[in-house]
């Protein structure tokens, strides 16, 4: 780990589109696996925080990105301990039956950025992250697993481009 | 150094028993242990070790084997793991790689998840062979073995109630599948789900279930009657 890694933490947000309510029973496996996923999640190593909702256990209730897209947002300390959680704990399992409950994205549907290490992203700042995952493809503000970039380069990159973009890491 | 002289230094017999020794610890092995397991002597363990490191089957490093630190722990001894870097010799060259990673990308992109596991389940079938499911783990091991799983046993974290063989689960060291998965992991890890339950059969005396680690297979196999939860 270099020293900036220690100054950033990634951040990361998923949008899931149900196929069908979160009480219909074609999505009740998916709402059992909530609790004992998360729960996971929370004992992962390298997990620093993850969104929830006032006085529930998860963010499933809010509904920023539309009526029936359910939100992920969560804080890791690297991306390593990020992926590990995604693809090799209980989630994988989650996520092999993933068409079962949420309609494929066309467009992209996960997105990871680096934020200074204490600072928790809001809703708003992290779907602006899509956006513009969505309209510029890869970038150091915003990215994905198969194409990520390093702190430092979100730094380098921060460096050179005007304040008004950078003001979400600032 | 190319893949296919890699891939010739495992002709020699001594050095490929201790390749074989090394990839099955699961962790760094030094010199002298390596030594003892292959019954040779520790310099031409040391010689035939650096070899395989040289073309890229092994890395080495070094640690201090005492597990102690600071003046007076020794000095620190060379320790060898099997590589992470993929060696593959096709003549003339193929490609299949690129050729899964394109075919992966386009059945994500398509939501083809659940036509992907179907034919994964009938060519486990088609490999297994026989109507009856696998018999036990044994057999699984073994056909897992040849299958590039390199399966090996471990206690069961939650046996209640069980004892013997059906204490233990079959855990994979190795994917036959690692560098597409790591791209695609739940389109793929979920194929080698549904092979691997084609291959064993679902409803005979063991199953493959998902419970993923870090660095290891994604499944886990074990005797049908330990969990009936």
């Amino acid at each position: 780990m270099t020293a900036s890694a220690h100054a950033a933490h990634l951040a990361h947000l998923n949008v899931a589109t149900l196929r069908h309510p979160l009480d219909d029973p074609r999505t009740a496996p998916f709402v059992e696996m909530l609790d004992p996923v998360n729960a996971s999640a929370d004992a992962a190593p390298g997990f620093v925080w993850r969104l929830v909702e006032e006085g529930a256990a998860d963010a499933t209730g809010l509904r920023p990105a539309g009526d029936d897209v359910i939100v992920t947002l969560s804080v890791w300390e690297t991306q390593e301990a990020l992926w590990d959680f995604t693809y090799r704990s209980g989630h994988l399992e989650a996520m092999q039956r993933r068409r079962e409950w949420f309609e494929r994205h066309v467009e992209a549907h996960l997105v990871l950025w680096w934020v200074p290490v204490g600072h928790l992203p809001s809703v708003d700042e992290a779907l602006e992250r899509l956006a513009d995952l969505r309209a510029h493809g890869p970038s150091p503000r915003a990215f994905t697993f198969a194409s990520s970039y390093t702190a430092a380069e979100a730094v380098q990159h921060l460096q050179a481009t005007p304040p008004t973009q950078a003001q979400a890491i600032n | 150094m190319e893949d296919i002289d890699a891939i010739a230094a495992l002709q020699d017999p001594v050095r490929r028993r201790l390749y074989e020794y090394v990839v099955a610890q699961d962790r760094e092995v030094g010199r002298n242990e390596a030594a003892e397991a292959a019954g040779i002597a520790r310099t031409l363990a040391a010689h035939h070790l650096d070899r395989l490191a040289e073309v890229g089957l092994l890395e080495s490093g070094s640690r201090r084997l005492s597990g102690r630190s600071g003046p007076g722990a020794g000095r620190p001894a060379k320790v060898y793991a099997r590589a992470q870097a993929e060696l593959s010799v096709s003549l003339p060259a193929r490609d299949y790689r690129t050729a899964a990673e394109l075919l992966a990308e386009a059945a994500e992109q398509a939501g083809l998840d659940a036509g992907l596991c179907a034919a994964a389940r009938r060519r486990g079938e088609v490999l297994r062979g026989s109507a009856a499911p696998c018999g036990g783990l044994e057999e699984a091991m073994e056909m897992l073995a040849a299958r590039g799983y390199e399966p090996h046993l471990e206690d069961a974290e939650d046996g209640e109630e069980v004892s013997g063989a059906a204490a233990s689960v079959v855990r994979m060291r190795n994917c036959p599948f690692h560098a597409v998965a790591e791209r695609f992991p739940p389109l793929v890890c979920g194929m080698n789900l549904a092979l691997l339950e084609g291959l064993f059969g679902t409803d005979g005396p063991v199953r493959a279930r998902m419970d993923p680690r870090p660095g290891e297979c994604c499944v886990v196999v074990e005797n049908s009657k330990n969990n009936i939860d």
